[in-house]
């Protein structure tokens, strides 16, 4: 599956199918501070990623001056 | 996972929650938790006019969307920072959204309209560059909702932010600032109302209510902004939360609950407010800090009538 990560945005080619918990564990990433989408719907927690699927995880965390 | 309200399937986890929620009654919780928020800290009443602090990002965009499906009057104010690569794109977003609500958004421009922006006036001034932006920010916002007769002045501070800049606050125990660390500020001396309307929501609520409302919005972070010390704090919070879920919302609201009140000044610990002499806003001194750090950066105040000290009362669009 395609896996493109934002910010910065980078794209990565991983094995599947694969839960969302796994794709995110195997990538280190925390669930609080991601959203993972495919084909502009957000994916639980608990679903299955297939191996043709193209998948965004975009980091929901912003700072700097508020 | 199923929806907790409907049994049907859901798209998001709130874990602070232990709930799962389908799009339809995720939307519905957002909105009952900032409805919750506003009447719980007395942020706005029925019929107020809000200025809604907005960025292109997803809590600003997001704040704006809620308290006008919750029936508030609320206008937008874009501050452009002159950020190369960063401010053009959420501009666009601001507007984009704007114009599709049919919303009213003015948009200020540092370099145009006062002649600076945040990377030249940081170097001046011998500042980050987040704190130029947000004591340009709150100087620029606050003189717009108190010219355009608003209300109160909504920002999209949300519970990771809040919870972060507490943090930030009790390792240094930064009394003035834990004082202030309130979700609404009252409305005197010159300051408008300000109100943060998502302190009950995290920014993944955010981000998820975004892209289920198809709000299109600036996923980029700020490149001033990057490993600064604001994102340090949210990661390390973030790291407890994933633990411990609800750390994040028991750490602020328990602060609001047990300990604010120790902090907030007594009469005799305020300082005098004045008028600044060049620009007329309150300041603690003759002149204020937005004058000073305009004067660093080699900036002017606006020629065409903003930031004078004068109350007028009207909407801005009227008062440009």
């Amino acid at each position: 599956m395609i896996v493109r990560l934002r910010n910065p945005t980078r794209t990565l080619e991983m094995d599947g199918p694969m839960a969302v918990t796994a794709l995110l564990a195997r990538l280190d990433i925390p669930r609080e501070s991601v959203l993972v989408i495919r084909e502009g719907i957000l994916v639980p927690g608990d679903a299955m990623l297939g191996r043709d699927d193209s998948i965004e995880i975009r980091s929901v965390i912003s700072g700097g001056a508020r | 996972m199923k929806c907790r309200v409907c049994r049907g399937p859901a798209v998001i986890d709130v874990r602070r929650h232990n709930a799962n929620f389908c799009g339809e009654h995720f939307l519905r919780h957002c909105r009952e938790q900032v409805a919750r928020a506003i009447k719980g800290h007395q942020m706005l009443e029925a019929g107020d006019r809000v200025l809604v602090a907005v960025s292109g990002g997803k809590d600003s965009l997001a704040v704006w969307d809620i308290l006008v499906e919750l029936g508030y009057e609320a206008d937008g104010l874009y501050l452009g920072l002159g950020i190369d690569g960063y401010s053009p794109e959420s501009e666009r977003f601001a507007r984009a959204f704007a114009e599709s609500r049919g919303l009213s958004l003015e948009v200020v421009d540092l370099p145009t309209d006062y002649g600076y922006d945040i990377r030249g006036a940081a170097r001046s001034a011998k500042r980050v560059p987040c704190s130029a932006c947000g004591l340009s920010k709150r100087h620029l916002f606050d003189e717009a909702a108190e010219r355009g007769g608003y209300d109160a002045l909504a920002t999209g501070h949300n519970l990771d932010d809040e919870a972060a800049v507490l943090l930030g606050n009790v390792l240094r125990w930064q009394g003035e600032y834990l004082g202030r660390q309130q979700p609404v500020l009252h409305a005197g001396d010159g300051f408008p109302r300000k109100v943060k309307p998502l302190v009950r929501l995290g920014e993944r609520e955010m981000a998820a209510y975004c892209v289920l409302r198809g709000i299109d919005y600036m996923v980029e972070e700020c490149p001033m902004a990057l490993g600064n010390k604001h994102i340090g704090y949210k990661e390390a919070l973030n790291s407890i939360e994933e633990r411990s879920p609800g750390s994040k919302h028991a750490f602020y609201f328990g602060f609001l609950d047990r300990a604010a009140d120790l902090f907030v000044p007594g009469d005799d610990d305020r300082s005098p407010i004045r008028a600044c002499v060049r620009c007329g806003s309150p300041a603690g001194a003759e002149v204020c800090a937005f004058c000073h750090l305009l004067e660093r950066a080699g900036g002017h105040l606006p020629s065409n009538g903003r930031d004078v000290p004068v109350r007028l009362g009207r909407p801005i669009s009227e008062a440009r």
